[in-house]
């Protein structure tokens, strides 16, 4: 059985606000009766101050989709409709002390129908795009169709960077034989073949430090700060960030902030970090989470 | 009040019994049954009475068609990678969309491997067609695997007139008869089929020991090759205490045997009258008048599995369910899909299988415990009204991505 946290036992024996609200005026359908989640939001919202006066939920769906729903409609009660839209996925697992990997989605799923419901009562027309494929990496929570969109739009070929740009596969690796699959069959649609490259992990070669090319300080740093610039929106996504903090010899200071702070991944997206400088400076370079005395002299 | 387990096809406890006659094998007859000393002698004299009584069990010819595997799940890929190694030439499987992962992933992946998977369909009530098998038997196929009761569901599939339909058309017969074993009786002398899977677990004995039945004369490949241990067949140490224990287990089915058709099922059948006269909108999946005697599997419709499983297991009661969530997985169960089952019912599916050591006390107090809980979840559930479904239901909640 899954391991629930206590407040998501709490909040599925016990749900807040069941049943719809009496004189709604935002209604959310949101879910997906194939997958066996899905959740009506209605939201009773007072028109001259815009708060969310009551918020009630129908949901058909496991344990932790009722949790979500319950969960949801306790944190935006009482919010103005802006504010609820800055309600995160990740707000509202947190609100529960965590999910289950294979349960993420109902956090989702609790965002998505908020989103229709707030559109509903605007007389807007939500836009739905989300796509879930099936779970393949379960220490992230990563799937099918974020792996393929991330190798399509990335031009990748191997395991590993799969793992460095969508950490898919960075923890146990038990999923690495799904992500060679899944490389087979994108490689495939344009005519490539993948090649897994005899058995990658026996022992992982010491990097060879490239020639350095002659690069000005200045060029140099400014080439960093376009690396870290393209890396940027794949952290935001998650919440989090990068920073620079300052540049010696061959070794780069960076800050982890926001969502990757004590991120159990943030090792992992340093190295990513540091796999895509080499190739972009042609040079060996080491990356290392600024030291706390450096933030505080620097105000960060 | 003591929990009550539902859920002995996912696994059954260990027989008392049998964890009597297992106990010496650990510290006392420790030996291995390979060697020549009094240490070793005497387990393997263990192990040949364990032998004797798994083929009673199955009405086997030879005791020696008894291969002693770890699980289900080895035994299930050993028939079926034995039938491809040992006939090269023929690439194509028969088997069927509602069989157990343990064939239905193996052959999947060979499928990727170049063999041609033919997966027979089921009708509404589980059913095979008989002449869309036969339409498909040739030379060109290497073996049919059919499981002889379906896990979820308990109906059971005609295997010995199919085995029979193979062997006449010259083509190898397994059936993963995991479900089936112990709780139906079988009498393998007397039919077609070439290899049979059996899983000690299922049936009161521990898990990690399986069982494969080869028909003597059958060309057979070994999975594992090093010892000569099963005649070559299955190399790697004997699990010595497991064996002794499913000999046992096996002798102590087939004692229960009439026990398993009348009383068991007999709370079966009370359980699932008492829930369809106390629930509205639930009915019971597969084929009510072919099936397994301890399997109850009831589709609640308009809310999901894993809740309900939940909520039961509060008040202590153990089953299981179809749902996606339960896996993981984003589709609910194959074998409910593959019966056509709607999406909105295939979720609120809940398989209650019983074992010998319940009770009809039990069932009446599941009976007591079901209707609630299915009215508390129906109360959250956007499909339902006051004192029903809403009308139109699918019309009703059409949810965004659905």
């Amino acid at each position: 059985m899954w391991d629930y946290s206590e407040k998501v036992k709490e909040h599925f024996y016990n749900p807040k606000n069941a049943g719809a609200v009496e004189g709604a005026n935002g209604v959310g359908d949101v879910g997906s009766i194939s997958c066996g989640d899905a959740l009506r939001l209605t939201l009773k919202v007072n028109p001259d101050t815009e708060v969310i006066e009551d918020a009630g939920f129908q949901t058909f769906g496991c344990g932790s989709a009722i949790a979500s729903s319950s969960a949801l409609t306790e944190i935006i009660k009482g919010m103005t409709l802006d504010q609820a839209l800055e309600v995160s996925n990740q707000d509202i697992a947190d609100f529960l002390d965590g999910l289950p990997p294979e349960k993420m989605h109902c956090s989702v799923m609790g965002r998505e129908a908020l989103q229709a419901a707030v559109a509903n009562y605007r007389g807007e027309v939500w836009e739905d795009d989300h796509e879930e494929g099936a779970l393949v990496c379960k220490c992230f929570a990563i799937d099918e169709v974020m792996i393929e969109d991330t190798i399509r739009a990335n031009n990748l070929h191997t395991v590993e960077e799969v793992t460095n740009y969508t950490k898919a596969g960075g923890g146990c690796s038990s999923c690495h034989e799904g992500i060679e699959n899944i490389l087979t069959r994108v490689l495939a649609e344009k005519g490539e073949t993948f090649l897994a490259g005899g058995a990658a992990v026996v022992a992982k070669p010491a990097a060879k430090a490239p020639e350095a090319p002659k690069m000005g300080t200045l060029a140099r740093i400014r080439k960093i700060e376009t690396v870290l610039d393209s890396i940027r929106p794949a952290l935001q996504a998650d919440n989090g960030d990068v920073e620079l903090i300052d540049v010696d010899g061959n070794t780069i200071y960076v800050n982890l902030t926001g969502a990757c702070t004590g991120c159990q991944m943030a090792a992992m997206t340093l190295g990513g970090i540091q796999q895509r400088l080499i190739e972009e400076l042609g040079e060996f370079v080491k990356v290392i989470p600024a030291p706390k005395d450096a933030l505080v002299s620097m105000g960060a | 009040m003591s929990d009550i387990y539902l859920d002995n096809n996912a696994t059954t406890m260990v027989a008392p019994e049998v964890f009597e006659e297992m106990k010496p094998y650990f510290c006392e007859q420790f030996g291995n049954p390979s060697s020549l000393h009094n240490f070793g002698n005497k387990v393997g004299f263990a192990l040949k009475k364990a032998r004797k009584q798994i083929q009673d069990l199955l009405g086997a010819e030879h005791d020696s068609e008894i291969i002693f595997t770890s699980c289900g799940t080895e035994s299930d890929s050993t028939a079926i990678l034995s039938a491809l190694k040992a006939q090269p030439e023929r690439k194509e499987i028969i088997t069927t969309v509602v069989e157990h992962p343990a064939v239905l992933t193996l052959c999947e992946y060979l499928e990727t491997e170049g063999y041609t998977v033919h997966k027979l369909e089921v009708d509404a009530k589980g059913r095979l067609d008989l002449d869309k098998y036969q339409s498909l038997l040739s030379d060109k196929v290497a073996i049919v695997s059919v499981m002889w009761a379906n896990n979820e569901s308990g109906t059971l599939f005609p295997v010995e007139t199919m085995a029979q339909m193979a062997a006449e058309a010259g083509v190898l017969f397994h059936t993963d008869a995991v479900q089936a074993v112990g709780k139906i009786p079988l009498n393998l002398k007397e039919s077609a089929i070439s290899m049979l899977s059996l899983s000690g677990h299922k049936l009161h004995a521990p898990k990690g020991i399986g069982v494969l039945y080869l028909r003597r004369g059958v060309r057979y490949r070994p999975l594992l090759r090093g010892g000569h241990q099963e005649r070559g067949r299955r190399a790697g140490t004997e699990n010595a205490p497991a064996i002794v224990g499913l000999g046992k287990a096996c002798e102590m089915a087939a004692e229960h045997m009439a026990f398993e058709n009348t009383q068991v099922k007999a709370m079966r059948d009370r359980l699932e009258e008492g829930i369809l006269a106390a629930v509205p909108n639930c009915f019971v999946t597969g084929d009510p008048d072919n099936r397994l005697p301890n399997t109850a599997s009831i589709a609640f419709e308009y809310i999901e599995g894993e809740a309900i499983l939940l909520l039961l297991n509060k008040v202590g009661i153990a089953a299981s369910s179809g749902s996606a969530c339960t896996s993981g997985s984003l589709e609910p169960s194959h074998v409910m899909r593959a019966m056509g089952i709607p999406y909105t019912a295939a979720h609120g599916t809940v398989r209650f299988s019983f074992s010998r050591y319940n009770t009809m006390e039990e069932v009446e107090r599941v009976i007591k415990e079901v209707p609630d809980i299915v009215a508390r979840l129906r109360k959250l559930s956007p499909y339902w009204g006051e004192n029903g479904p809403v009308e139109n239901p699918e019309a009703a909640f059409a949810p965004v991505y659905a």
